[in-house]
């Protein structure tokens, strides 16, 4: 099976991360503006502010867009169809996810975070995946 | 203030496109280098600046010069993607203007599509992690994130994104040169395998190899050329993003700040623009361009093209060559809307009223074209960079 893509996690991805393993979202906020940030940095992207501080997100949000991919790369390949959405978190900030469950859902649609795994392989990464609300 | 010392492009070529596994990204950019110094009538010796973009080497501008045998005044490696290129000439023309240099070269080589390496999931690093591990195809996958968002806000229908696709191919038609000449309909883009919804494949560019080369001239050189210089009347570029999550709008590239100042500096308006060389990344690429460029309104561009306005026969002639979707596409393409914006300027094509291969039906040439807008798209629609040329 082709190799999945490895992520390269860093000092400031670092906090991130270990949230996931834990079933968490953290994200940061800025002390001088209060608006939330991510990916996570040590300036705010708003104010250029220094004072970042942990948030952790509800783990709720709403589909801004999305896409059923039918031809993959690599270890993706195997995978299709499959559903990538970009979330609008409620705490204001936009990440990119994949949808799981079997409810697809449609822009505009109430999701909710949900850790797993995308792939059986030993070394699969837990990644901050979404699942639809309703009917899940 | 005294007038600025004027630029203009006075030679352009590409190297051979479509598959070309006997060649290298280097030797391509010799080629194309040495095609559009002969047709300016210069030499390298001429060349006082560098100008090149990839992702082939730490640092292409330096690689280049080497194999050129080139010792530069003045080097620019700026990548910003496909747009690079408008970019480059944005960059050359100040230093021009400057008066730090006379002649630049500008070039471009890939050969992606003998490489096979378009859309391999690299590591993740930096803000990319957050993104590759998901699987999302790049960078398509990020274009049907917009086209989804696009078509949600505004109703626009997977035919009117067809149309883009429809309209390229009837300029193919028209181009020895290009990939693809045979003609399609909607129902044919509609009919092509689904990549990423509502992408089909017939909505995405070509994979190709190919490489091209551009020749920028200060006014006081503009005697000693061949050509009919075509100048250099502004330039604009930006970024928004780099991650397609964080695209502050999907439905509004950086065209929106780059297209206005571009043709501001210019001192020209949409209406003076008789010719379009838009960046065709993808049929959503166009789109979104149009309308943040100003020549449509939100969630008109599709009935724009529809129109037939952009095809051949009429009003606002746009990607003549047939563009990234029929013509050539190998992976920053933003070089190969400078070449053609050119000849058409030059009126490269008005002693070819019928095709070089095909007597008896049309060639491409847009009569009375004076003034284009180029403009570049990079990334995932991440930097736009447009430019504004016309006939001396």
């Amino acid at each position: 099976m082709p190799d999945l893509p490895s992520i390269v996690i860093d000092a400031e991805s670092k906090p991130f991360w270990d949230g996931v393993a834990l079933g968490e979202l953290r994200l940061q906020r800025c002390r001088d503006c209060a608006r939330a940030v991510f990916p996570a940095r040590v300036v705010c992207p708003h104010c250029f502010g220094e004072g970042l501080e942990p948030l952790l997100a509800a783990g709720t949000g709403t589909v801004y867009s999305k896409t059923v991919v039918h031809r993959a790369f690599g270890a993706f390949a195997e995978q299709v169809p499959f559903t990538i959405a970009l979330i609008d978190l409620d705490e204001g900030v936009r990440m990119m996810s994949r949808i799981v469950g079997e409810t697809p859902v449609a822009i505009g649609d109430r999701v909710r975070l949900r850790v797993t795994r995308l792939d059986d392989a030993p070394d699969a990464p837990q990644l901050p995946c979404f699942r639809a609300e309703v009917g899940a | 203030m005294s007038p600025r010392r004027r630029a203009a492009i006075v030679g352009v070529a590409e190297s051979e496109l479509g598959r070309t596994p006997h060649l290298t990204v280097l030797s391509q950019q010799a080629r194309a280098s040495s095609a559009a110094l002969a047709e300016a009538g210069l030499t390298l010796g001429d060349v006082d600046g560098l100008f090149t973009a990839g992702n082939w080497s730490w640092a292409p501008a330096l690689t280049l010069a080497e194999y050129l045998g080139m010792h530069p005044d003045h080097l620019d490696g700026t990548n910003i993607g496909g747009s690079s290129f408008e970019a480059h000439i944005g960059h050359a023309t100040a230093a021009i203007e400057a008066g730090l240099i006379d002649v630049a070269l500008i070039t471009y080589g890939s050969t992606q599509r003998s490489d096979r390496t378009r859309g391999r999931p690299r590591p993740g690093t930096l803000t990319e992690q957050y993104e590759q591990p998901f699987g999302l195809p790049q960078p398509v996958g990020a274009y049907a994130l917009a086209a989804a968002r696009y078509m949600h806000e505004y109703g626009v229908t997977s035919e009117e994104l067809a149309e883009v696709a429809v309209s390229a191919r009837q300029w193919a038609a028209r181009n020895p040169r290009a990939y693809h000449r045979d003609p399609i309909t909607v129902a044919d883009v509609l009919a092509s395998p689904l990549i990423a919804e509502p992408l089909h494949k017939l909505d995405c560019c070509l994979v190709t190899d190919g490489g091209g080369a551009v020749v920028v001239a200060a006014e006081d050189r503009w005697q000693d050329v061949a050509t009919r210089p075509v100048v250099v009347r502004g330039h604009a570029e930006t970024t928004t993003h780099t991650s397609i999550s964080q695209m502050p709008d999907l439905t509004v590239t950086g065209a929106a700040r780059t297209g206005p100042l571009a043709l501001e500096r210019a001192g020209v308006t949409h209406e003076d623009v008789d010719l379009l060389a838009i960046y065709d990344s993808f049929t959503i690429t166009v789109l979104l361009t149009l309308e943040s460029l100003g020549f449509c309104k939100p969630g008109e561009a599709g009935r724009f093209v529809a129109a037939g306005r952009t095809a051949p026969g009429g009003e606002l002639p746009m990607n003549t060559n047939g563009g990234g979707l029929s013509y050539t596409h190998p992976g920053m393409y933003g070089i190969f809307l400078l070449i053609e914006a050119t000849r058409q300027l030059r009126g490269d094509f008005r002693d070819q009223p019928d095709q070089p291969d095909q007597p008896g039906r049309p060639g491409r040439q847009v009569e009375g074209a004076e003034l284009a807008l180029v403009h570049g798209t990079g990334g995932v629609l991440s930097s736009t960079s447009t430019v504004v040329l016309s006939r001396s």
